[in-house]
């Protein structure tokens, strides 16, 4: 509701034009700079990614102790999505950053294995090269045939859009906590029961080799043992140890707080048994610690199944347990069901998010007034607490203030660590060079951001890259020389180019994919530099020649969390500028900008296990895209052909604007251009999704009525006014598009679902229309059809008839101005979610004037006792009238909500309450085409 | 007086041909009631709705439950089951003992043939009686001698704690139709076509004994009595199915204006002769009657006569008011009338002094919609000369309310508070000045907002 449509994006409409020129031009103050590259109808919010997916997806990878990083599984799980994108390498990539503490084993002091407890690590990563950013969350899972009894997973929500991981960060890490914890709860029972099972073989094997022992100690008369009964006994020994540990272990699993999963709606989990933070470090990298590890449990599964009907102890010939396996079906699914809400969740562009957030969040606060047009379930969901506090505490002061800084210090790297003051920002590999400067800066990083910015520019980056390049060196080396090319990107081409934006996010990538944020959850006294530097020795061989290529120069503009768009583009483009005069003309650019080398490179990237094979770069597209014609031909063009086609038709189908029949497609697409990471049609079932598919699809049939009908206003006032309106008609789908149409009019009478009724096909009584406000009525011609008649007839006085057949209406006069204003049928808005937004914010206006007329106690009771009635009255109307602007009509409009906002606010909560019929006896009028 | 006898000769021509009831548009200027709330509950046709103080009432129907009302609200308070059979009457008993706290409570009767007394604070029952030979099909409570009497095919007088008093002989199978209170511990009882006076005298013996005498038969009607109602302490009327109004002395109990047949032509000669209803005789029984201190407002088939006692004749009438059979009428406090009629609706009728206009010729068409074979130069003439001497009435429909899908058996004059109907559609409908209730409403918001100290905005 709250969402100014004004803000959404115009795409090309030459109609639009006129229209512009009309308007009185506005101040150079308010008036955004036209993107420079806008020629030719290029969408300037097209993301112009080099990523090779199509759209923003979740990764689930596995460090497997067999084949290494591996790609489990995606969601949503369709090879289109992730596209040419490489899942294997980008699973060695961020697999690789999980320094966390996967140490199970003999704690040096302790007689027995220790299960730890293992909080989860969330991490943005980001990868210029592939174009894609992550928010990974990495967790294990335990697992007795595992090394260690643990196996390394991780979750990562891929996106080309840093801004969005970042932004969302908060959301994403209480999404991903929640599907994290479920799998871990379903891991824990599945571990727990296979400890049972195990405890129990182990039991049989005892008794079996007891019973042995006993027996050659019976036939061994000899005095004394042979060497087989030694072996007998060590064998006995080493089992009865076995059980002993695996008791340890069951009954470490079993003292983990354990909270049912159906009450807690899996709350992220807190630790109780701390992490043995020493290990942290050694353990960031698996492979690394690995031999370590090796040693330490050798003996671990030193089980022999000789008699018991278990498997075999050698890990490497077995098949390891699947994740499904690992986790317990239930959880499995309800993993994955999560997931798939996350995907969902998050689904479109950032500023869409953001500004869905926001409204959300401002609605919420609108408690008196937002059960009228709101669906005020949907804001119970989830607090979007986050963003609107940053998006407040950011005001007007703070935004300016930022910005100057950054006019004035464009070339201080504002690290995307200072993002949050809470986030710490930890380059994990640090150089040898550096060590006298970085233990201040760690503590500056945390202490001051703007102060850290300034002096901690050099140390971060060049920690940040070399960290990179020792994941890269660890990894797959061969990405190696391929990364630092794109990773020199910090020089921008001179040339316009639409790519400029894009050259500048390739810039920024440079920092942001190398410097590894932790953020929030783990502890910072964990990460002890001297730890990093002495598990990194070879990690800064390449380190020189990184840093020469950078020349010192970096640009990372910060990505605060609610810093208005236009504002941050506007000092981006600031410092874009000063980057250009500084140095740097980058020859590498076209390299950056140009995919095909990269792609050439592909394949020789690629490790044994690929689940997706890269799919040959279709370069033809780029020529296809006719709606957008590249300015240089070098646009990211990752569109798919099949959607850009799709979008071509759906424009032209929107500009025709035809009004047969509306198709979920249609407005769908016509929207879908605008936000352009949102590129696939959204699923029908479920939550948001399918309430932002019938918006459009209310919106666009709305703005077909509206152009259709030329009574379309006394339609509406009907609705507005609480005077039922009963859609009438022989074809039930024709009714019901109506119904859908107008349903985005019909104000809540509660906090029930909307007062609307779709389809009816027995006669109307009076207390259908103190439910229901909207009607959608079979028309029949059996006697029950007269009888339908002849009801409508009867209560006339309480309806409006819409008669869909005859293309009449009868209904009050309106003589308003406020519905003119709601569905002007000349109105050059053309997408249907566009005009429900536009709907929105009129009768949010609406909404507003009946507050005001609601609570203003000297509207509606005396300021004296010796005031009349009278006095009253008159200075009611005279608000209405002279205040609120309101004209004829429009004064009913306002009165009717305002009795809903009396009835809602004075209601007792538990209590439904009577629902009233209000009516008016005024004379109505037929109204034809 | 025949214009106004007839349709009140407002609406125009043409209208009144095609349709013999008179409508009135949606513009309804006068009608107060713009807001309504439907109380569901009953499961059958609900006949009776009786007050009980000044905010609540109690309804009661063929389904045999009882349900009490807040009519402010139009919440439901209690829902007293206790009956099998359908409610044949039902009357409010407020005890003014000195002795006792007041306590409000209803006595229903029901064809079950029993009797139950509830009370109305706690919604429980009270007493039950089931001792009777016959349906109860009236109740009167006689405040004054803290009594009450059941009309069956006997007369019982009952006390408080429901003991029987006394009780009159058995008197007619079809039962007492209808009871009324006379002065001097009198009451006249309808018994078929006869009028019977009791009065209730104190026994000798017993403190609290009362005898029941009858004292005399009046039999003066020539159809069943339908409806009898007291005017004030000098006067009653009744009316019969055969459209015959009497009003009596309630003294002496004599006839003082036999309006037998009162619009018949050969007993008024003030009425035309030639007005002699072509209706059924169904259609002219007096289904309902309510006076105020001057006139008696009869229903009469589909229409509605004012009497006025002291001209002793009819002053306004609406022949058509409704479509169907009025089945309730009542005279509000402002000169309005409400009727409520099978037809499902509910006017709201004005009695008027109309002004002495130069006569006009009398339609035709009235005659003919009404089968008058005469000429009309004679009612002209009348017409004429009734202007001169006497004000003329007539009654204005300034507004109707539809809500109910059958027929509206009963209403309930609330005052501000509103007008309950009920109906055979099983509903009850709550009618409600939309303007008052708008403000009241505004009031009880701010009420509110005082008590949670403002309001509570998340910021």
């Amino acid at each position: 509701m709250i969402s100014a449509p004004d803000v959404v994006a115009f795409t090309r409409e030459e109609e639009l034009e006129d229209d512009l020129y009309r308007e009185p031009p506005l101040p150079e103050e308010y008036s955004v700079p036209l993107f420079p590259f806008a020629g030719q109808g290029a969408n300037p919010w097209a993301k112009v990614a080099g990523s090779k997916f199509t759209r923003d997806f979740i990764l689930i990878s596995e460090f497997s102790e067999q084949v290494g990083p591996q790609p489990l599984l995606t969601i949503p799980d369709d090879a289109k999505v992730s596209g040419t994108f490489d899942l294997n390498y980008f699973s060695l990539r961020i697999m690789s950053v999980d320094y966390q503490a996967s140490f199970v084993g003999h704690p040096p002091g302790s007689a027995y294995p220790k299960l730890n407890f293992v909080e989860d690590s969330k991490v943005v990563l980001g990868d210029s090269k592939e174009g894609a950013f992550a928010y990974v969350h990495h967790l294990t899972l335990y697992d007795l045939e595992a090394r260690g009894f643990v196996r390394p997973f991780c979750m990562a929500y891929i996106s080309a859009d840093e801004h969005k991981i970042m932004q969302q960060f908060q959301e994403l890490s209480t999404e991903f906590s929640k599907a994290s914890e479920c799998l871990k709860t379903g891991n824990r029972k599945a571990f727990a029961n296979e400890l049972e099972k195990k405890l129990k073989d182990l039991d049989y094997t005892r008794t079996v080799l007891h019973n042995e022992t006993e027996q050659q100690k019976k036939a061994n008369d000899k005095g004394y043992y042979t060497t087989q009964a030694i072996e007998k006994a060590n064998e006995l020994a080493s089992v009865e140890k076995s059980i002993i540990e695996h008791q340890d272990l069951l009954r470490q699993i079993r003292s983990y707080p354990y909270r049912k999963l159906k009450d807690s709606e899996f709350h992220p989990y807190e630790p109780e048994c701390a992490l043995d933070r020493a290990d942290v470090g050694s353990d960031q990298d698996p492979a690394a610690s690995e031999p370590g590890e090796t040693h330490l449990y050798t003996h671990v599964p030193s089980y022999t199944p000789k008699l018991i009907k278990a498997k075999s102890a050698k890990c490497f010939d077995k098949k390891l347990k699947t994740l499904e396996e690992l986790c317990d079906v239930y959880f499995f699914t309800q993993t994955l069901d999560q997931l798939h809400h996350i995907e969902r969740t998050f689904r479109g562009d950032v500023c869409y998010l953001l500004t869905e957030q926001i409204s959300r969040a401002l609605l919420k606060q609108q408690s008196v007034t937002n059960f009228l047009f709101e669906d005020v379930s949907f804001l119970d969901e989830k607090p979007p607490e986050k963003q609107y506090r940053s998006c407040q505490g950011l005001g007007q002061d703070a935004i300016d203030e930022k910005c100057s800084e950054e006019s004035l210090a464009p070339k201080v790297v504002i690290s995307l660590g200072s993002y949050k003051s809470s986030v710490e920002c930890v380059p994990i590999k640090m150089e040898q060079e550096m060590e006298d400067s970085e233990e201040p800066k760690m503590s500056e990083s945390v202490t001051s951001e703007h102060q850290e910015n300034l002096d901690y520019l050099d140390a971060d980056i060049k920690g940040s890259i070399s960290s990179g390049e020792s994941i890269e060196v660890l990894g797959t080396e061969k990405s190696g020389s391929g990364l630092t090319k794109s990773e020199s990107q910090a020089s921008l081409p001179v040339m316009p180019s639409p790519q400029a934006g894009r050259s500048k996010v390739g810039s920024r990538r440079t920092v942001s994919e190398d410097s590894i944020e932790v953020l929030s959850t783990c502890p910072s006294e964990s990460l002890i530099p001297e730890d990093f530097k002495a598990s990194y020795p070879s990690a800064i061989n390449e380190e020189p020649y990184v840093d020469d290529d950078e020349g010192g120069l970096r640009f990372a503009p910060r990505a605060n969390p609610g810093v208005d768009d236009g504002q941050d583009g506007v000092s981006k483009q600031e410092s874009l500028v000063q980057v250009d005069a500084a140095c740097c003309i980058g020859k590498e650019s076209p390299n950056f900008l140009e995919p095909l080398p990269e792609l050439g490179q592909k394949p020789c990237e690629e490790d044994g296990v690929v689940r997706i094979p890269p799919q040959p770069y279709r370069a033809a597209e780029q020529g296809l895209r006719g709606g957008f014609p590249s300015h240089d031909g070098l646009s990211g063009g990752l569109l798919p052909y099949e959607l850009d086609s799709r979008y071509l038709s759906g424009s032209r189908e929107v500009s025709k604007s035809s009004l047969d029949e509306c198709s979920d497609s249609t407005s769908y697409i016509s929207s879908a251009a605008s936000t352009c990471s949102d590129r696939t049609p959204s699923p029908a079932h479920l939550g948001s999704a399918a309430r932002e598919r019938h918006r459009k699809r209310a919106g666009q049939n709305a703005l077909r009525f509206i152009r259709q009908y030329p009574f379309a206003h006394p339609a509406i006032y009907s609705l507005l006014s609480g005077r039922t309106l009963v859609v009438l008609g022989e074809d039930e789908a024709m009714v019901k598009k109506l119904v859908t149409a107008l349903s985005i009019f019909v104000p809540n009478c509660g906090a029930h679902a909307k007062p609307v009724k779709h389809w009816v096909t027995s006669a109307l009584h009076l207390v259908d229309f103190q439910r229901w406000k909207l009607i959608g009525l079979q028309r029949a011609v059996s006697p029950a059809g007269v009888n339908v008649l002849h009801a409508l007839g009867r209560y006339s006085r309480y309806l409006s008839i819409l008669d869909a057949d005859s293309k009449t209406l009868r209904c009050p006069l309106y003589k308003g101005t406020v519905v003119a204003r709601l569905a002007d049928h000349r109105t050059q808005i053309k997408r249907g979610s566009t005009y429900y937004m536009h709907v929105q914010s009129i009768l949010t206006q609406l909404c507003s004037k009946a507050f005001l007329f609601t609570f203003c106690h000297h509207l509606h009771l005396p300021i004296s006792e010796r005031e009349s009635e009278e006095s009253v009255v008159s200075r009611r109307m005279n608000f209405l009238k002279l205040q609120l602007g309101l004209a004829n009509e429009d004064i009913k409009i306002v009165q009717y909500l305002a009795e809903l906002l009396k009835l809602h606010y004075i209601q007792e909560p538990g209590r439904g309450g009577n629902p009233l019929l209000r009516f008016d006896y005024v004379p109505s009028f037929l109204y034809k085409i | 007086m025949l214009r106004w006898l007839i349709g009140g000769g407002r609406e125009p021509q043409g209208l009144a041909e095609k349709s013999s009831v008179q409508t009135i548009g949606e513009e309804q200027v006068q009608n107060p009631y713009t807001e309504l709330l439907v109380l569901k509950g009953h499961q059958d046709i609900v006949r009776f709705l009786v007050q009980i103080d000044d905010y609540r009432f109690a309804s009661a129907g063929d389904d045999g439950i009882i349900f009490l009302w807040n009519a402010q609200t139009g919440e439901k308070l209690y829902e007293l089951h206790g009956h099998t059979h359908k409610i044949t009457a039902i009357a409010p008993f407020s005890s003014s003992d000195v002795t006792e706290e007041e306590t409000d409570l209803i006595i229903t009767a029901s064809a079950d043939r029993t009797v139950i007394v509830w009370d109305c604070a706690s919604g429980r029952q009270v007493q039950k009686v089931s001792c009777f030979h016959s349906t109860v099909k009236c109740l009167t409570v006689l405040q004054r001698l803290n009594v009450w009497l059941s009309g069956g095919s006997d007369l019982c007088v009952w006390n408080r704690k429901l003991d029987l008093l006394c009780k009159t002989s058995h008197l007619t199978d079809a039962g007492i139709s209808a009871l009324v209170e006379l002065p001097k511990n009198c009451v006249a009882a309808a018994v078929g076509k006869e009028l019977i006076i009791f009065r209730l005298s104190a026994s000798n013996n017993g403190s609290e004994g009362w005898n029941i005498l009858e004292v005399k038969r009046l039999v003066d009607h020539q159809d069943n009595i339908s409806s009898l109602v007291s005017v004030n302490d000098l006067t009653f009327v009744t009316g019969s199915h055969l459209g015959e109004l009497i009003v009596w002395d309630a003294l002496d109990w004599t006839k003082q204006a036999s309006e037998c047949n009162f619009w018949d032509p050969s007993v008024h000669p003030d009425v035309q002769p030639e007005i002699k209803l072509s209706q059924s005789p169904h259609e002219t029984s007096v289904q309902h009657l309510t006076s105020d201190e001057e006139c008696v407002f009869a229903a009469v088939g589909k229409g509605i006569y004012v009497y006025n006692l002291q001209m002793k004749r009819v002053i306004a009438c609406q022949r058509t008011a409704h479509d169907s059979s009025v089945l309730h009428i009542e005279k509000l406090p402002n000169r309005q009338l409400i009727s409520c009629s099978e037809d499902g609706s509910v006017r709201i009728w004005e009695l008027r002094e109309k002004q002495q206009l130069p006569a006009e010729p009398i339609p035709t068409g009235f005659f003919n919609m009404w089968g008058f074979g005469r000429a009309n130069k004679q009612a002209n003439q009348a017409a004429k000369k009734m202007h001169e001497n006497t004000p003329v009435y007539f009654l204005e429909l300034v507004g109707d309310l539809i809500g109910h899908s059958s027929a509206v058996q009963m209403f309930l004059y609330f005052g501000e508070l509103g007008l309950a109907t009920c109906s055979a559609d099983h509903l009850i409908i709550l009618w409600k000045d939309g303007e008052r209730e708008s403000s009241l409403r505004s009031l009880t918001l701010f009420k509110k907002l005082a008590q949670n100290g403002g309001l509570q905005l998340r910021l």
